[in-house]
C-alpha cells in the first residue's frame, strides 16, 4: 500500500483508524544457497543448535525484559512510612497489568500475614456478627470480573506543578493498573450477617500495622464490590493484600482496602485519617471536598510517551494508549496530533469493559515537524475529560487528587518525548 | 453454603452434594435445565459458613472511634505529657515543630506558603505530603486519637496506651491553637473540640450516598 493510499482522519498525520499500516521494513527474499557438504546449523542462531534448558515451576518474564519493573515514586522510601511502587504502563500493552507490576501504595509496608490465623471479622449494625476464614471463604460462588484501580493521586505532579516536570508515563500515570479479579460478592456476606435497615455506612479496615480503614458507603458493598482473593488467576499477591482485599470497582484506591480483616457496618462514616486529609479534595473556594470516591474518566498516551524517543523522523506509527472511567464504560477516545487543532476519533480494542482500562489505537504519519499529542476520552454517561485549565478551575493550586485532565506530550525536531502543558 | 429453594430443594432430594451438582446437569431434560437457569437468576444466593462473632472477640477488634465520641476508651492525658511524648517519639519523623517532615504535617494551614517556614516551598518539592496539615484539613479531633492508637509510631504501631494516645492529641490540639497549653483530654473534653476544616467541609454533588 502506497502512502498516498492511506486516507488522513486529522491534522499532524492522524490516518483513519482503519488504514493499514506496512512499516519501511523491507522484508529480504535473499537466502543462502546451501552446498551438498554443509550443515543446516552453519546458518542458524546457537539456540536452535542446542537442546533448550529447563522450565521453571513458577515462570519468570525473559531477562532481557529484567527492566521492566515497577518504579518507587520520588523522595519516598521502600519499606516504611509512605510507599509508592508504580507500574511501567508505557512498557505495556493490552488492558491487563501482570500482578508483579501491579501498582501498589503502602502506607505502612506490606504485612506479613498467616493466612491461617487471618479472620474477616463482619459487626456492627447485623443481626447476626460474624467470623470468616479463609478456608470457608474459598467455597463461596465468586465472580471474576477485569477492573482497573487508580491511586486518587495519579498523574498529581501535573496537578501542582507550575510548569510541566519531565516525567515519562511511568512517574505520572504509574498509580494504575488493569487486573481480573476473582472473589465472593460482598452482598454475600452482608446478607448472611443481616444488615439493619438503618445501615447506611462499613468501615472497612486492613490488618497492616497501621490498620488502614476508610469508611465506604453501604449502597457500593450491596453494588459491584467484591471481596477479592484472586489476581490474575492466582491468589493474590502480598502487596496487592493477600490473603484478601475489598475491591470498589471504579472508586479510588486508597478505598480498595488491602489485607482486609474487619467490617463494620454503622450509620455514619468514621472520618478515618485518610478521608480526613489526604484523600480529600481542596476546591478553588477553599472548600474541602470529601468522599469523592469514582475515579473519573481520563486517558493515556502511551505509545509514544514522555522521557521516549521516536527513532525514525517522517515515519509511520501507531499511536496507543489507555482509557478508563470509575463510571462505566469508554465512549470514545479522541487523538490530536496537531496540539488540539483538530482530532480523529482512535479504535477501541475489544473488550470495552465497565470500569477497566480500555486499549485505544490510531494510525499516525509522522511529518518531523514538532508537535504535541493529546488524547481525549469520553464515557458511556457523556463524562468527558476537561483540559488542565478546567481541572485547576476547579481546584485549589495544591490539590492533587482526581487529576484527569487532557495529558499532551511534545515531540521534538530529534523524536523526543516530553511531558508539556497546553 | 445453600442456593435458596430451587437449588437446594433439587439437591436435598436427590442427596447430591453441591460440587458434583454440574455433572448431573447433561443428563437433566432440557425443560430442567431451562428451570434451574431461571432459579439462579431469580434467587438471591443464601451463604452460611460464618460463625458467629463473640461480643467479646468485638471489644477487642472493633478500634474505630467516631466522631461522636462512639467507641471513645476511658483514659486521659494532659498537653505537658503530650509534649514530652512528642519529642522522644515523634518529632524525628515529623519535625521539632510539627510542620519540617518528613512524614504527614501535622501543625497549621495547609497550602503551598506558611508564615513561619520559609523554606516550606523547598519542602514540599521533596515531600509534597507537607502541602496538607491535620490541623488545616481534619474535620474531627476524634480522628486524631483514633490515628495515633492503631497506627503510631510507625516502627510501633498499637505500642502507645490510652493515657498516651490522649496526651499525645491533646498536645496536637494546642499546636494548633484548639486548646489550652494547661489543658487535659479524655472522652468527654476531646468532644468539645471544634477543628477549624469542619466548617471548610463539602460533599460532592450529586453523590449517591448521605453523609449523616
Amino acid at each position: 500500500m502506497s502512502k498516498s493510499s492511506l486516507k488522513v482522519a486529522a491534522g499532524g498525520g492522524l490516518l483513519d483508524r482503519r488504514s493499514f499500516l506496512l512499516s519501511g521494513l523491507a522484508l529480504s527474499s535473499a537466502h543462502a544457497v546451501a552446498s551438498s557438504q554443509s550443515s543446516l546449523g552453519e546458518s542458524f542462531p546457537q539456540w536452535m543448535k542446542t537442546p533448550g534448558g529447563a522450565d521453571l515451576e513458577y515462570g519468570l518474564p525473559a531477562s532481557a525484559e529484567g527492566h521492566v519493573t515497577r518504579q518507587l515514586a520520588e523522595n519516598t522510601p521502600e519499606t516504611s512510612l509512605f510507599s509508592m511502587w508504580h507500574t511501567p504502563i508505557e512498557k505495556q500493552r493490552g488492558i491487563i497489568t501482570p500482578s508483579g507490576l501491579h501498582f501498589s501504595v503502602n502506607h505502612n509496608g506490606v504485612p506479613d500475614i498467616v493466612p491461617e490465623q487471618h479472620q474477616l471479622l463482619l459487626h456492627g449494625m447485623v443481626d447476626k456478627p460474624l467470623k470468616f476464614d479463609i478456608e470457608s471463604l474459598l467455597r463461596y460462588p465468586m465472580v471474576s470480573n477485569i477492573r482497573f484501580i487508580e491511586c486518587a493521586g495519579n498523574t498529581a505532579q501535573n496537578a501542582v506543578s507550575f510548569n510541566p516536570l519531565n516525567l515519562g508515563c511511568q512517574e505520572l500515570f504509574g498509580q494504575l493498573s488493569g487486573a481480573e479479579w476473582s472473589g465472593i460478592p460482598l452482598k454475600y456476606l452482608l446478607n448472611e450477617a443481616g444488615v439493619k435497615p438503618s445501615a447506611k455506612w462499613v468501615i472497612a479496615e486492613g490488618a497492616d500495622g497501621g490498620s488502614h480503614s476508610r469508611s465506604i458507603p453501604l449502597e457500593k458493598l450491596m453494588d459491584d464490590a467484591i471481596l477479592a482473593l484472586y489476581q490474575n488467576g492466582e491468589r493474590l499477591r502480598p502487596s496487592q493484600g493477600y490473603p484478601m482485599r475489598l475491591l470498589l470497582p471504579g472508586w479510588e484506591g486508597n478505598t480498595n482496602v488491602k489485607w482486609l480483616h474487619r467490617l463494620e457496618v454503622t450509620d455514619k462514616p468514621a472520618y478515618s485519617k485518610d478521608e480526613s486529609g489526604l484523600y480529600s479534595d481542596i476546591l478553588k473556594n477553599g472548600k474541602i471536598q470529601r468522599f469523592s470516591f469514582p475515579m473519573e474518566v481520563k486517558s493515556v498516551i502511551t505509545h509514544p510517551s514522555g522521557n521516549q524517543v521516536l527513532p525514525e523522523r517522517k515515519g509511520f506509527y501507531e499511536i496507543s494508549g489507555l482509557a478508563w472511567s470509575g463510571r462505566g464504560k469508554i465512549a470514545r477516545v479522541e487523538v490530536s496530533a496537531d496540539g488540539g487543532k483538530t482530532w480523529a476519533q482512535a479504535d477501541l480494542d475489544s473488550p470495552v469493559l465497565a470500569k477497566s482500562l480500555t486499549r485505544f489505537r490510531i494510525p499516525w504519519q509522522w511529518d518531523g515537524t514538532p508537535t504535541t499529542l493529546l488524547s481525549r476520552a469520553t464515557d458511556e454517561q457523556g463524562r468527558v475529560q476537561p483540559t488542565r485549565q478546567q481541572w485547576g478551575d476547579k481546584y485549589a493550586s495544591y490539590s492533587f487528587n482526581h487529576y484527569n485532565a487532557i495529558q499532551a506530550w511534545h515531540i521534538s525536531r530529534d523524536g523526543t518525548v516530553e511531558n508539556t502543558y497546553v | 453454603m445453600q442456593f435458596r429453594r430451587g437449588i437446594s430443594l433439587a439437591t436435598e432430594r436427590l442427596k447430591i452434594p453441591m460440587s458434583k451438582q454440574c455433572a448431573l446437569l447433561p443428563i437433566f431434560s432440557g425443560l430442567v435445565v431451562v428451570l434451574f437457569s431461571a432459579f439462579l437468576q431469580a434467587q438471591d444466593i443464601n451463604t452460611n459458613l460464618g460463625k458467629d462473632l463473640l461480643q467479646s472477640e468485638i471489644e477487642t477488634y472493633a478500634i474505630t472511634v467516631f466522631p461522636d465520641g462512639t467507641n471513645l476508651p476511658l483514659g486521659r492525658g494532659t498537653v505537658v505529657q503530650g509534649a514530652a511524648l512528642y519529642k522522644n517519639g515523634c518529632s524525628m519523623c515529623h519535625g521539632s515543630r510539627g510542620i519540617e517532615g518528613p512524614a504527614a504535617r501535622l501543625v497549621g494551614q495547609d497550602g503551598w506558603f506558611s508564615l513561619t517556614d520559609p523554606l516550606r516551598v523547598l519542602r514540599i518539592k521533596q515531600y509534597p505530603i507537607l502541602l496538607i496539615s491535620v490541623g488545616g484539613l481534619w474535620p474531627h479531633a476524634t480522628t486524631i486519637f483514633d490515628y495515633i492508637r492503631r497506627a503510631m509510631p510507625h516502627h510501633a504501631p498499637k505500642s502507645l496506651s490510652n493515657n498516651e494516645a490522649y496526651a499525645l492529641t491533646a498536645y496536637l490540639l494546642y499546636r494548633n491553637g484548639l486548646i489550652d497549653e494547661h489543658a487535659t483530654l479524655d472522652r468527654q473534653s476531646i468532644l468539645n473540640v471544634t477543628m477549624p476544616a469542619q466548617a471548610r467541609s463539602a460533599f460532592p454533588r450529586g453523590s449517591d450516598f448521605v453523609i449523616e
